[in-house]
């Protein structure tokens, strides 16, 4: 692999981690207002956290 | 009564368009970026997985052929040396031909069956003369005739086994009801998943006035692909989930079946988006085609690239314990490859559910049908 696919690799990992992580964080922040919700929360967390990992999948084996 | 013709086409949809699909798979990424670097070895040996020599790179070469004959189908079911069975090979060329798959002899002979010659080169077959000569372009690949190929290879094997056991199992268990109404048995672990996907799963997404139609395939779907992810993660090396024709096929009838129960609404949503202005609904057309197709195209990478990257990246971890071969590091890569197997465990139910999901919610949005105002 040379220097740009390694760059472009690693700006894609960047991108999906940075996506799920805001995604994670405000799940966090909605369960501590609202407990009682979090079951609903972290279905729709996971959901979300899968569709970007697929972009991110998608992205990095078309390299 | 449409159920269970839907349950019928899922499985034999499934079990069709996965045989052909896979055996004409010409471009399997993964195996052909592993074959450029073992370019001067023509016979991968079995027995040279066990040879381990000085020289570290070496080692890499053999770790990452490990890997990717792991990982990869095969024409025999071979679980470790000495153990394993071949497969029947079902090639249409010229007629039918069945043979077993042991006349290949793991790659080295030649097969003849009624008087033509068939030669396994890196897991694909290829028509050849008697003494299995083939002929190679600039890139290494052989230019050789392939024959139609419908094999029942490890990939096929396992789904027919699959569907076998998951076609036993939800049978006894849908018999197992008494008067009572209370399961039995696998039963009482079956039920409250099955509730969970009608109640979370199916209804919220495509409503409650055609839910039951859909349900046949968002469940088997749902087991197929948890069932099979499971049976990914056992030592066998069996990798249905991580293969693309499997994935693909899935993706194709989950497309098929969101077409074919499309409505007006839904083609209208498509084609021509009301609420829109006349002079942007044929740049919205176009943008909704090109979802229309990506949906169930991510449908199918998703699984494929989870699924293949999480062994990949177990097997890697493995492989290291022998490339650096050092009594002090080996627990450390053993008990991260217990807990990246914990994760993986998680990552097959979620990818079924997320694969079920996703299914249901492009089931409802084809069927769902709005008051416009």
């Amino acid at each position: 692999m040379e220097i740009p696919e390694i760059v472009g690799a690693g700006l894609i990992v960047i991108g999906a981690g940075l996506g799920i992580g805001r995604i994670g964080g405000s799940a966090m922040e909605a369960i501590a207002r609202q407990p009682e919700a979090t079951a609903r929360i972290q279905t729709a967390m996971l959901i979300a956290a899968a569709l970007i990992e697929g972009i991110g999948f998608a992205a990095l084996f078309a390299k | 009564m449409t159920s269970k013709i839907t349950a019928l086409f899922a499985f034999t949809g499934m079990l069709l368009f996965g045989t052909p699909v896979f055996a004409q798979d010409h471009g399997h990424k993964e195996i052909h970026q592993e074959e450029q670097h073992l370019e001067h070895d023509d016979h991968p040996n079995h027995a040279d997985n066990h040879e381990f020599e000085d020289d570290s790179s070496d080692i890499k070469a053999v770790v990452k052929e490990t890997i990717a004959h792991h990982l990869a189908d095969s024409y025999e079911f071979h679980v470790t040396d000495g153990v394993g069975f071949p497969l029947p090979v079902i090639l249409l060329d010229d007629g039918l031909k069945v043979f077993s798959s042991s006349r290949f002899g793991h790659g080295h002979s030649v097969a003849e069956v009624n008087g033509s010659h068939y030669v396994l080169h890196h897991n694909k077959i290829y028509k050849t003369d008697a003494n299995g000569s083939l002929s190679f372009d600039e890139h290494h690949h052989p230019t050789n005739a392939i024959p139609l190929d419908f094999s029942i290879t490890k990939n096929v094997f396992m789904i027919l086994v699959m569907a076998v056991f998951m076609v036993v199992l939800f049978g006894r268990m849908a018999k197992s009801y008494g008067p009572d109404k209370t399961p039995k048995k696998a039963g009482r672990f079956l039920e409250p998943i099955v509730i969970y996907v009608r109640d979370e799963i199916a209804i919220p997404n495509i409503g409650e006035k055609h839910y039951k139609k859909y349900m046949s395939y968002l469940l088997t779907v749902f087991f197929f692909i948890w069932f099979l992810n499971l049976v990914g993660m056992t030592p066998l090396g069996i990798n249905v989930t991580g293969n693309i024709a499997i994935t693909f096929s899935l993706a194709l009838m989950t497309f098929i079946i969101t077409q074919v129960s499309g409505k007006k609404d839904y083609w209208m949503h498509i084609f021509w988006m009301p609420g829109v202005p006349v002079v942007l609904k044929p740049v919205m057309a176009i943008i909704e085609l090109i979802g229309l197709f990506v949906k169930p195209f991510s449908l199918m990478i998703r699984l494929y690239a989870n699924m293949l990257a999480g062994h990949v990246v177990l097997m890697s971890i493995i492989g290291l314990i022998f490339v650096f071969g050092s009594w002090l590091v080996s627990p450390a890569f053993f008990g991260l490859t217990l807990v990246l197997s914990l994760l993986e465990l998680l990552v097959a139910a979620l990818q079924a559910y997320i694969f079920t999901m996703l299914a249901a919610l492009y089931f409802g949005s084809a069927v769902e049908e709005h008051d416009h105002h």
